[in-house]
């Protein structure tokens, strides 16, 4: 998706020039573009006042931003630690292994799939579970995990 | 509806009733995001289609999660003048089968969990039974939920109206007494009369902390500076807890109410919710709750006519566990990043925007509504000595029952984990629990007798934290355990003191080489010295709390390190490193299975003969072990 001067300006629109809105409107930024392109971010910062180091620092620290393209599907396999005494690892690493990434986390080339971890999901009681999209798979092991990434591939 | 009076209020709890326990059936399914990762959404759709396809004089709604997520999806049966009736496991088919049995005026039998004779309705007057005259049939002989081991011993004040109300619905929570404590608070008590009372309660922040609530209330109502705000942290970022998406997603009001009832005690007219965007359905209740109080007159100016204002705001977390602490969170409300600051001042002198602010969990402030309308007396009768009320922990990890459990202060490890829990499944050992999450500690066995509340927890050298209850068993590897802490830590660590940033990597280091069989004794000092200075150098409570899970393996687990160290074994056959996969052929019958999910290519042999695993090629991914049926994969 191309950052096209009209869309971000109507996100902007919705945020008075004060540096408070920082991390808002980034997340706003984030949720249209699926990452934060430069340009993005520049605009944002130029436009609540805000030094580019700043913008900088807060699009880095945050584990919600990314400054790089996503994918299409975006795994999030839990590691917290229920998920974890029941084997969320192995399920993490068939999936790294199912996708070819080099790193620990990543977006494949074709760009169909990001895989990262997140600490806890909130789902203990289905561990291991991992969410794709916006849903979330229960006792998974890494059989399932390897039918999830079939399923989603065929989408 | 707008309500501006008390016989307002008291229109909107008979009608609010009325739809609670309506004089036509009703069928509920829980919906929060347990119920719905379980296939809630699907259950919900079919019984919503069928009631509408057979034009059934019925109602179909949604509530939150009750606690017993092992059973999800649960749906609820409610018929006038009989008990609640709860089904377990319920899926499409299950659930068409009970619509058509309850349409045709029947009461369902499979799936059948318990039943529910009498409803708390805590802030209502008292107990309300379901049902009138003598039971019959199989509802006589039904289980009751008391006579539920998970059930048993727990009392649920919090979580009051999660999986009773429609948390979208408003008239819902008013009808069980939602909202008459704010009413209490802003026409009878003076603002010091209401923190005196959740003082004198001896409410202590659920959060982790365990500040005495009403004294840090205190202290900002006497601070100066205007604006003050009101801030409720639900930034929930304990690996393995979940009671306050649970709490938001089931009775979001309870939270609403109690910000109210905050804010007319310390005097502020604004609040800021911060909420974890990795909970997209409780940002989502939050969002409709708060536009519900605006629409009622229960958020904004002039509330109940008395002068007091209040609105609340949502702000979205950006996935950083540092933020769960207050100051750290305060930075990210006003845009910087999640680095905490040195205390004092503390938030309540100078807090958001350099202004007093209260700010307190999810959880606490679901309480406050409790103590104004039932007296801090009634409220210090629960609990022990010095930690009163209830704390919800989640029961997770390694034992039978996983859910949400609320009990009251004082219960021991012992009833929550075998009682409550059911034990360790698949007749394994219990090992460790590990309680306070990534600050907490590991507590062995010899401890299952310790009543939890904040200091016996904290006297064993793990805390009460967020609630987060992790059940381990022999499978668990101490070392494995606090490897995965201290990544856990090292991600987290927001970097700015040197003893947390460094030291915990150095930690990392030293465990890496305990759990590939390098280690020495010395290191076991090594790893002693550093989590002392990193508890004593750093900032915040993350670092100065992070050494725990290692200090507690450290304390209680020696042996196992010792093992790692001078056998080079895992007694847990947990770390790659020591441990390796063979197959048994005698109980192998070559069904193939883990040939297929081997990634490596490691195991051959001919069909319906035993197989062989090369352990030349593998990576002990322990594929094999998950997929075979007949425990011929076997690990050492």
């Amino acid at each position: 998706m191309s950052v096209t001067f009209k869309s971000l300006e109507a996100i902007l629109e919705h945020y008075p020039p004060s540096p408070e809105h920082l991390i808002s409107a980034l997340q706003e930024v984030q949720a249209r573009y699926n990452y934060i392109p430069s340009e993005a971010l520049t605009a944002v910062c130029d436009h609540l006042g805000v030094p580019l180091s700043r913008g900088w620092a807060v699009a880095t620290f945050y584990k919600a931003f990314s400054l790089e393209p996503k994918g299409e599907h975006e795994i999030s396999v839990c590691l917290g630690t229920a998920c974890h005494v029941r084997g969320g690892r192995n399920v993490y690493d068939k999936f790294r292994r199912e996708l070819a990434l080099p790193g620990e986390e990543g977006t494949t080339r074709d760009l169909k799939f990001t895989l990262r971890q997140v600490r806890c999901l909130g789902c203990c009681s289905m561990a291991p579970v991992a969410q794709v999209d916006d849903e979330v798979h229960g006792h998974l092991n890494q059989r399932k995990a390897g039918m999830l990434i079939k399923q989603y591939r065929a989408r | 509806m707008q309500i501006k009076t008390l016989e307002d209020l008291q229109a909107a709890k008979s009608l609010g009733l009325s739809q609670l326990y309506p004089d036509k059936p009703k069928i509920l399914v829980g919906m929060a995001t347990c119920g719905l990762a379980a296939g809630a959404q699907r259950v919900f759709d079919t019984l919503h289609k069928l009631a509408h396809q057979e034009h059934w004089n019925g109602v179909v709604e949604k509530t939150g999660c009750i606690g017993f997520c092992f059973k999800e999806p649960l749906v609820d049966i409610i018929q006038p003048g009989q008990p609640r009736l709860t089904y377990e496991q319920v899926n499409e088919e299950v659930a068409t089968a009970l619509f058509e049995e309850v349409a045709a005026g029947q009461i369902p039998e499979k799936h059948f969990m318990a039943r529910l004779d009498v409803d708390d309705m805590v802030l209502n007057g008292g107990p309300r039974k379901l049902y009138k005259g003598k039971l019959k049939g199989f509802v006589a002989k039904a289980p009751r939920y008391e006579d539920l081991d998970f059930y048993k011993l727990q009392r649920h004040l919090a979580m009051r109206n999660c999986g009773f109300v429609d948390p979208d619905n408003i008239l819902h929570y008013v009808a069980r007494g939602g909202y008459f404590a704010l009413y209490k608070a802003l026409t009878e008590m003076t603002p010091e009369e209401v923190i005196d009372a959740v003082t004198k309660a001896g409410l202590r922040g659920r959060g982790g902390g365990g500040f005495p609530t009403g004294v840090k209330w205190a202290s900002c109502r006497k601070a100066q500076g205007w604006p003050k705000y009101v801030l409720c942290n639900a930034d929930e970022g304990d690996p393995g807890a979940y009671m306050d998406r649970s709490l938001i997603e089931g009775d979001p009001h309870s939270i609403l109410e109690g910000m109210l009832i905050g804010a007319y005690a310390i005097g502020s007219s604004e609040g800021y919710i911060y909420v974890r965007a990795e909970y997209p359905l409780a940002v989502k209740t939050l969002q409709r709750a708060i536009l519900a109080a605006r629409n009622a007159g229960l958020l904004g100016e002039n509330i109940f006519g008395t002068g007091f204002s209040f609105d609340i705001k949502i702000n979205l977390g950006g996935g950083a566990f540092v933020c769960g602490e207050e100051t750290a969170l305060i930075a990210s409300i006003e845009g910087f990043i999640g680095e905490p600051s040195p205390r004092p001042p503390y938030p309540a002198q100078a807090g958001l925007f350099g202004l007093p602010t209260v700010i307190n969990n999810v959880e606490t402030w679901a309480n406050v509504p409790l103590i104004i309308a039932k007296g801090a007396d009634w409220y210090r009768e629960i609990g022990t000595e010095g930690s009163k009320g209830t704390k919800i922990f989640s029961l997770v990890g390694q034992v039978k029952n996983v859910g949400l459990v609320e009990v009251p202060m004082g219960t021991t490890l012992r009833q929550i984990i075998f009682d409550l829990g059911g034990g360790i499944p698949g007749g394994k050992e219990f090992k460790a629990v590990q309680t306070g999450g990534p600050s907490g500690g590991c507590i062995p066995q010899h401890f299952l007798d310790l009543p939890v509340d904040y200091d016996s927890l904290q006297e064993v050298g793990s805390i009460m934290g967020s609630g987060g209850m992790i059940v381990m068993d022999n499978s668990t590897c101490m070392v494995d355990v606090a490897k995965f802490f201290l990544d856990f830590l090292i991600d987290e660590s927001c970097g700015k003191c040197i003893p947390c940033r460094l030291g915990l990597k150095r930690m990392r280091e030293i465990l890496e080489e305990i759990s590939t069989g390098r280690g020495s004794l010395a290191d076991l000092e090594e790893l002693q010295s550093l989590s002392e200075a990193v508890k004593d150098g750093s900032l915040c409570a993350l670092g100065g709390s992070a050494p725990n899970p290692v200090l507690t393996a450290l304390r209680y687990f020696r042996n196992e390190y010792e093992a790692h160290i001078l056998e080079r074994r895992c007694p847990a056959a947990v770390c790659k490193e020591l441990i390796t996969y063979t197959i048994n052929p005698e109980l192998c019958n070559g069904c193939t299975a883990c040939v297929r999910e081997c990634p490596q290519g490691a195991i051959t042999g001919e069909k319906k003969e035993p197989h062989r695993l090369n352990a030349a090629l593998c990576i002990k991914c322990g594929a094999c072990f998950e997929v075979c049926k007949f425990g011929a994969v076997e690990v050492s």
